[in-house]
């Protein structure tokens, strides 16, 4: 909760203010001095409603008041403020609402970010026998032999012959593409649906570039 | 500091030990103090190749166990002054290996050898681990087939993450790719892998290409390294293979058909 002065206007005649303000200052000078204040318009008498804003503000300031937000219920106060650039609060009597900072902070909605996993770069042969996971993309720059296994839960890019095993979108991510430029493999699968060399072999991309895909629960292969 | 290099396949029967024995020999014939070791335990033939069987006493287990020092097991050649024969046990097992005994007898043999060839078994298992563990160079030895291409690109995988330079991070082992039992004419009709089909397979630098040679049966035989028939193609290879391996730039002999004249082939007949 925060400490802040509050200036309850109860007449909205300025010149009057201004000498109320002054025999204030003289009792207690260090009281005014830059004092941040809450103006509160909202207990103004129906005929007294209307004020200059400005000039008002102008006058607390003179005296070391300087308005941080008004407090006001009329529209006519409201739209004044918008035109000033004060934030305005809630009449008293509208129970306190509770504003953590955060919240203010997270003001613009963003929507949620999606978890961004690094895409792993290999450049060196994968030979038979070796096996390698990641979760984010996988991109390999040498030829993959036959015997070896690449798995990722994102994409697969091969910029050489693939002649092993290329399992994308190993967590279920249908979404997965599996890239390469000679096709050869063994098996590719994408979310787990396969197909092995047998298969591969019949499809006229066979041992050029190709991009595989998948549609639906059939792998699309496509020359790239 | 010796230079430590493994010969190794994956597979069995392509040429590991005719091949360590070769390549030995001929840095010792270059001036080179070298020394193989059979890291075949139960089933050792590198003495049998080098032709010193008669002349075992101990073996690599005695010198790991402590039972005898190094000076006492390491068999000089009878041929050349510069070579030496660590033999493996006949009647243990690979059991008897431990990667701390290995790497204490090849760290002594570093600090007076210029190159420590080991001559490793078939397979993946302990005795080939070790044998390539402490290496700075591989020959990979392949012949121009389909399981041996498979096999052989296994073990460069190996090589290039279970040796020790792999686990520490160091600059890894440079590889060596030696094709033997080659024959062109089968590779033009089609029925063999060609030079090129594997070092596209496998990726790595052609160290030689040994040709099929009824010379290295017999070299076997006799217990004479087939390097030291200088008649012969595949002894004339294997020389070339450790000039190349000693940094020199030499053509690839061997690589095609030989036309034979009709002479030749009339009183020559193939060799």
């Amino acid at each position: 909760m925060l400490a802040i002065t509050v200036l309850e206007l109860e007449h909205n005649d300025l010149e009057r203010l201004d000498l109320q303000l002054a025999a204030k200052v003289e009792r207690a000078p260090q009281f005014f001095s830059n004092t941040p204040l809450v103006l509160a318009l909202d207990k103004l008498p129906a005929d007294e409603a209307e004020l200059d804003l400005a000039s008002l503000m102008m006058l607390c300031y003179k005296h070391g008041l300087c308005t941080l937000a008004l407090r006001a219920k009329l529209k006519t106060h409201i739209d004044a403020a918008a035109r000033l650039n004060l934030p305005v609060l809630p009449p008293s009597g509208t129970p306190a609402r509770k504003i953590t900072l955060t919240e203010e902070v997270a003001a613009p909605e963003r929507p949620a970010e999606p978890i961004q996993r690094p895409t792993r770069i290999i450049s060196h042969p994968v030979r038979g026998g070796q096996q390698v996971y990641t979760q984010g993309d996988l991109i390999v720059l040498a030829p993959v032999s036959p015997g070896a296994e690449l798995l990722a839960d994102g994409n697969i890019h091969v910029y050489a012959p693939l002649r092993g095993r290329a399992l994308a979108g190993a967590k279920g991510n249908i979404n997965a593409h599996i890239f390469c430029r000679q096709l050869a493999a063994e098996m590719l699968s994408i979310a787990g649906r396969y197909k092995v060399a047998e298969d591969l072999r019949r499809s006229p991309v066979w041992g050029e570039a190709a991009h595989i895909s998948l549609s639906g629960d059939m792998l699309n292969i496509n020359r790239l | 500091m010796a230079k430590i290099i493994v010969v190794t396949s994956g597979k069995g029967g392509v040429g590991k030990t005719t091949t360590s024995a070769s390549i030995g020999t001929g840095l010792a014939l270059r001036g080179y103090k070298t020394v193989i070791i059979d890291f075949d335990v139960g089933l050792r033939n590198l003495d049998l190749i080098m032709g010193c069987e008669r002349r075992v006493v101990y073996d690599f287990v005695n010198v790991i166990q402590g039972d005898a020092t190094l000076a006492q097991t390491l068999i000089k050649d009878k041929r050349l002054e510069n070579l030496y024969v660590l033999a493996a046990s006949q009647t243990r097992d690979k059991d008897a290996l431990t990667t701390e005994g290995v790497e204490r007898v090849i760290s002594e043999l570093a600090e007076t050898f210029d190159f420590v060839i080991c001559d490793s078994p078939a397979g993946i298992e302990k005795g080939a681990h070790l044998a390539m563990y402490f290496a700075d160079e591989a020959i990979v030895v392949t012949n121009p087939e389909v399981s041996s291409v498979r096999d052989s690109d296994r073990m460069l995988g190996l090589l290039a993450s279970k040796s020790r330079r792999a686990e520490l991070g160091l600059e890894p082992i440079k590889e060596h790719l030696l094709l033997t039992r080659y024959s062109p004419d089968r590779v033009i009709k089609g029925e063999m892998l060609g030079v090129e089909d594997v070092e596209e397979i496998l990726s790595i630098r052609l160290l030689g290409v040994v040709p099929e040679s009824k010379s290295v049966l017999k070299a076997s035989n006799q217990g004479v390294p087939v390097i030291l028939d200088e008649e012969s193609d595949a002894g004339q290879a294997y020389s070339d293979a450790v000039d190349r391996l000693l940094g020199k730039d030499v053509e690839h002999r061997f690589l095609d058909v030989k036309r034979q004249g009709l002479l030749q082939r009339i009183f020559g007949g193939r060799e």
